[in-house]
């Protein structure tokens, strides 16, 4: 028996996925789909092409062969910014946040796709302009209230310690409302603790926000500890996918990851 | 937009995503090159030995491009910075020679410590100790330059350096006006040597002075002869040190990655100053030459070219030697047709248009590499 | 020059700087009453220094009122290339190819009125009219076809401005005649070549050639910034040039005889008044603090910042650069009408490539991302060197021009040495400052259920 979801539509659909740089494939036939509310670990040794998929999905690499539907609708060809504000949100492997720019500003500008006014009105400074700013405003310093991060929003964001970055740049993904979110990376020099929290905030996020998550790893206690489904890539290619544990006893994973004399002995 | 189905095939895109309507822009550049071509090709048929005349003039000022080109190219692959005092570097070198020659006569020194030296050989080694000295002293110069206005700002936002480089390249330009130290005017170059022109008729002969010349011939000096090889014999110079050297290595290793070279061994402040050097040494030689081949200098003489070399830099693909020499030769064919079939005025007008629309074409330049940014 | 002309000088300089503090200042302060107040008190001060004579002349001579008329147009100049490299990050050398449009459009249009044909009123404003209207309906078509190269994009406004000029200029040779009767000639004007309908013409002289500058930025713009900042900056670089090339052979290549080509334009009416001088320095700051100030302004600066993480965040990156060399183009347009209109003459030398570095040298000066410093900069930059060192340096005779031409770069060395952010780094002053947005005392709960877990320092739960 089962129980029919309420959105059978799956948020991703990537298949047959290519990309050359010159001779240089990097990644080959990548195939995955997403369903809604899922949280999905993508891993694999480093150079094995996992960021050149986020680069592809959200368009800023132009794939030499293959498809992704975004919510059953093709994205390929759209340029990054379209792709963003048809929602899919990312973060960067070494955070991209605006340096120079208050942590309010870096959220703030999350909101200029839907800010309801245009620079017309700015210039003008009619009250359209002043309504719209200051809702806009509101909307972002609730916002990172959710996060805890109001107290900080006038800091300039390269002032911020590195946790703190972090934790900015995933609050100011998600304030492009998206419905897909990708993070790359997101554990990338941190502690344990911090790791721990992190983890927390991922599944915080996921629930309150009802989004879906995929995300690159190499920390395998994040990874193995909040992604329901795993896919493994090498070379540019998929090898194995499956839940946590059954990646983990994964002969080609092993292999992967620590060579061929490590499959054996596991 | 389209509903896609989920197939378990996966359709091949070739050049990426759908262009429309590219035909519009190709066929525009088209328009433009077959304009072009139109105009070279009916006024060779008209005057042919006009359309030699040209094309000489036009590889000489393109030789001239060349020397200077290569220190912007060098320079900018290993520091990514516009030196725009490069050109007055050039100026400095016709000065130099000027000075050589009118106060000092360096160009027959030779005869004077060897008495009995044929004057050929004099000649020649006069005329290489000039060049030599002006080399020195422009190498002298940017090495100085890069020490003293560039080095502190290596960390510094890139705009503070640049406006450094057009700090020097005014100082440079305007100390040498003052009364006192020389003149704003346009100063007659004597040559240290003799000019000697050939004219082409049944093959190559050579004039003789108060012989007229028979009929409409096409001619050239022997500055374009030195020209050719000159800038020739630096271009293998200049490969083989880049390519074949230690030196070139570490100088590659640093445009590359300067971090990662200082961590293998390598002094990058020597690279750097070194490929200023070698820059300002041929632009030195280029200086001494123009000053030749076109008889008189002015202390704001390196601004155009100057400028154009960078073009011809950038239209090569900026940081490619071979490139550089090719922009070059490129620059002075177009500016020379231009200022014969178009109109004088028009020339500078073209080289800047020839920029424009390289880079909209092939922003790398022809030799380029794309630089990819990583997300 | 004696040291009292020396003391005055720096008096001048000093109380210049200040009037602009006190300007910005009052701008500032929330209170519409004491803003209008400010305003006619600011533009009240200078008309009276101007007009009122101590002992026989005015204390601001008309040396002065040259050098404020000079740094009012080389503000808006500067503070266009401020928003396109210092708050846009495009590094470009192409002002001064957009401000001798400006000024030649301007002063082709007054001129030719007072001199008894219209044609150049109204080719250029319907010209500009009709450009305007045929990029804003081509850019509704060409995006909703997505995947146009840009070269094609660029290859159809072309043409479309091309047919758009020669249909101005039909518009033109049909009403002129209508007009030109009632124009008179420069000797004796006639009804609509004087007083206020003069003054007319002057003001939509300046905006047409300012909106013209725009729309050539527009077309030069949008094949351009698609490269690299350096390579802009080069491409601008080769612009400058060009329009210098143009402008040197206005009455060969163009067809503007009264241009004169390099030999200059001279008998342009001398319309500029501390009026519109002062109207449009105001316009043009304020126009551009309410960008910068606002949502567009934020994206301008994260492009700035980081162009993959703004096209992360839904900005349209090449819009957005596109708007701002526009509006920079806009304010370097007006900024070289107002010019044109208070030397009455224009020589292309005026904006070789040589002089062209002068707004980035302002703007680097000041300080590369504060507006204040790009004011502050320009009125001290022609206040103090072409005033009180030009003096100063006139007393060495006739190779004064030059000896600033190597003060200039020796100045500059040093302050880059010294201090590469610019005087006032990314420092405003009162109505330019950054609105200041403080933390929310929290009215409701944000987050209804779990604290954000950023904030449970105790661990697991």
């Amino acid at each position: 028996m089962e129980t029919t979801p309420i959105q059978t539509e799956p948020v991703l659909t990537i298949t047959g996925l290519t990309k050359f740089f010159g001779g240089l494939r990097a990644v080959h036939n990548f195939d995955l789909t997403i369903q809604p509310g899922q949280l999905l670990g993508l891993i694999g040794p480093n150079g094995a092409g996992k960021t050149t998929i986020f680069n592809m999905i959200t368009g800023l690499y132009v794939p030499s062969g293959g498809e992704i539907c975004f919510l059953g609708e093709t994205i390929l060809g759209q340029e990054p910014f379209e792709i963003t504000r048809a929602g899919i949100g990312r973060t960067f492997q070494n955070i991209r946040l605006f340096p120079n720019l208050s942590v309010l500003d870096n959220v703030r500008i999350a909101y200029h796709p839907r800010a309801g006014y245009s620079m017309f009105d700015a210039i003008f400074r009619n009250s359209k302009y002043e309504a719209k700013e200051r809702e806009l405003t509101e909307q972002a310093q609730d916002f990172l209230a959710i996060f805890n991060l109001e107290n900080i929003q006038n800091e300039l964001a390269k002032n911020l310690p590195y946790g703190e970055q972090r934790r900015v740049e995933i609050a100011r993904a998600l304030a492009c409302n998206p419905q897909l979110l990708l993070l790359d990376e997101p554990a990338a020099g941190m502690n344990p603790r911090e790791i721990v929290q992190l983890m927390e905030l991922i599944h915080f996020v996921r629930d309150r926000f009802k989004l879906t998550i995929l995300l690159i790893e190499h920390q395998m206690r994040v990874v193995m500890g909040i992604c329901e489904h795993i896919t493994v890539m090498d070379f540019g290619e998929v090898i194995a996918r499956g839940t946590p544990k059954e990646i983990q006893d994964n002969p080609k994973v092993i292999e992967a990851y620590l060579g061929k004399g490590a499959a054996h002995a596991a | 937009m389209q509903k896609a189905s989920v197939s378990t095939t996966a359709p091949t895109l070739a050049h990426g995503p759908k262009t429309r309507l590219a035909w519009v822009g190709q066929g525009f550049l088209l328009i433009l090159a077959v304009l072009a071509l139109y105009i070279v090709v009916r006024n060779l048929i008209q005057d042919p030995v006009q359309f030699g005349q040209i094309i000489i003039g036009g590889l000489q000022l393109g030789f001239v491009y060349a020397l200077i080109a290569l220190g912007y190219t060098m320079v900018y692959g290993i520091v990514k910075l516009i030196n725009f005092a490069h050109g007055d570097v050039f100026m400095v070198g016709a000065f130099v020679s000027f000075f050589s020659v009118t106060k000092f006569n360096l160009e027959s020194w030779p005869a004077v410590v060897f008495p009995g030296l044929p004057a050929a050989v004099v000649v020649v080694i006069g005329t290489l100790t000039v060049i030599l000295l002006s080399m020195i002293v422009c190498t002298v110069l940017a090495i100085t330059i890069e020490r003293v206005a560039y080095k502190p700002l290596r960390d510094a936002p890139r705009i503070a350096a640049l406006i450094t480089a057009i700090g020097v390249s005014f100082f440079l330009e305007y100390f040498g006006a003052l009364k006192f130290v020389f003149t704003p005017e346009f100063i007659p170059y004597p040559s240290p040597f003799t000019v000697v022109t050939f004219y082409i008729n049944n093959g190559i002969q050579m004039m003789v002075p108060g012989k007229p010349l028979p009929g409409h011939v096409v001619t050239f000096t022997s500055i374009f002869v030195i020209f050719i090889v000159a800038t020739l014999l630096v271009q293998f110079l200049l490969q083989y040190l880049v390519h074949r050297t230690k030196i070139g290595i570490a100088m590659r290793a640093t445009s590359f990655d300067k971090p990662a070279a200082r961590l293998m061994g390598i002094n990058v402040d020597q690279v750097i100053s070194f490929t200023f050097a070698v820059g300002a040494a041929f632009a030195g030689l280029g200086g001494v030459l123009y000053a030749i081949a076109y008889s008189s200098i002015w202390t704001q003489l390196g601004i155009l070219p100057g400028l154009k070399a960078f073009v011809a830099a950038v239209v090569g693909g900026i940081g490619s030697i071979p490139g550089a020499f090719v922009g070059a030769l490129i620059m002075g064919l177009a500016e020379n047709l231009t200022m014969g079939y178009i109109s004088t005025p028009m020339r500078d007008a073209v080289a800047f248009t020839i920029l424009i629309l390289v880079l909209l074409i092939r922003p790398t330049g022809l030799f380029g590499e794309p630089e990819k940014e990583k997300a | 020059m004696g040291l009292i002309d020396i003391f005055t000088s720096l008096v001048k300089i000093i109380a210049v700087l200040a009037y602009v503090y006190g300007l910005l200042w009052v701008l500032g302060k929330s209170s519409r009453w004491v803003k209008i107040a400010g305003i006619l008190v600011a533009f009240g001060i200078i008309q009276l220094v101007i007009t009122v004579n101590i002992g026989g002349s005015p204390i601001f001579n008309g040396f002065d009122l040259g050098l404020l008329f000079q740094a009012c147009s080389m503000t808006m100049v500067a503070l266009g290339l401020n928003l396109i490299y210092g708050f846009n990050g495009q590094f470009s050398l192409g002002q001064y190819g957009f401000y001798g449009i400006g000024a030649y459009t301007a002063a082709d249009i007054t001129y030719r009125w007072i001199n008894g044909d219209a044609r150049g009123l109204i080719v250029v404003l319907s010209g500009v009219i009709i450009v305007g209207l045929m990029i804003f309906g081509l850019r509704q078509i060409i995006h909703r076809y997505r995947g146009i190269p840009v070269l094609t994009q660029f290859t159809l406004y072309l043409v479309g401005t091309i047919l758009a000029g020669i249909v101005a200029v039909y518009i033109g040779r049909g009403i002129a005649p209508a007009i030109n009767p009632l124009l008179g000639t420069n000797l004796v004007p006639g009804a609509l070549a004087q007083g206020i309908p003069l003054q007319v013409v002057f003001f939509l002289a300046i905006i047409c050639a300012g909106v013209f500058a725009a729309e050539t930025s527009f077309l030069f713009g949008l094949p351009v910034l698609t490269l690299g900042s350096d390579y802009f900056g080069i491409a601008t670089l080769g612009f400058t040039i060009v329009v210098n090339t143009l402008m040197l052979n206005s009455d060969t290549i163009l067809p503007f005889p009264e241009m004169k080509g390099g030999r200059g334009m001279i008998g342009i009416p001398k319309l500029t008044t501390w009026f519109w001088a002062f109207v449009f320095l105001v316009l043009v700051i304020v126009v551009m603090r309410n960008i910068i100030r606002s949502s567009s302004g934020r994206t301008i600066m994260s492009v700035r910042e980081d162009e993959v993480a703004a096209r992360a965040m839904g900005v349209d990156v090449a819009d957005t650069k596109l708007i701002s060399f526009m509006v920079g183009s806009l304010f370097a347009g007006i900024g070289g009408a107002i010019y044109a209109h208070y030397i009455g003459f224009l020589s292309p030398n005026t904006f070789n490539f040589l002089l062209s570095f002068n707004p980035l040298i302002i703007v680097v000066f000041g300080g590369l991302g504060s507006m204040s410093g790009t004011i502050a900069a320009t009125f001290g930059w022609t206040f103090f060197l072409e005033g009180l060192l030009r003096n100063l340096l006139g007393t060495m005779g006739t190779d004064a021009p030059t000896w600033r031409y190597v003060l200039y770069p020796v100045t500059l060395l040093v302050v880059m040495l010294i201090r590469p952010q610019g005087l006032l780094g990314t420092t405003e002053w009162g109505f330019l400052k950054d609105i200041l947005i403080k933390p929310r005392v929290k009215p409701q709960v944000a987050a209804p259920g779990p604290i954000a877990p950023a904030e449970s320092q105790q661990g697991l739960d």
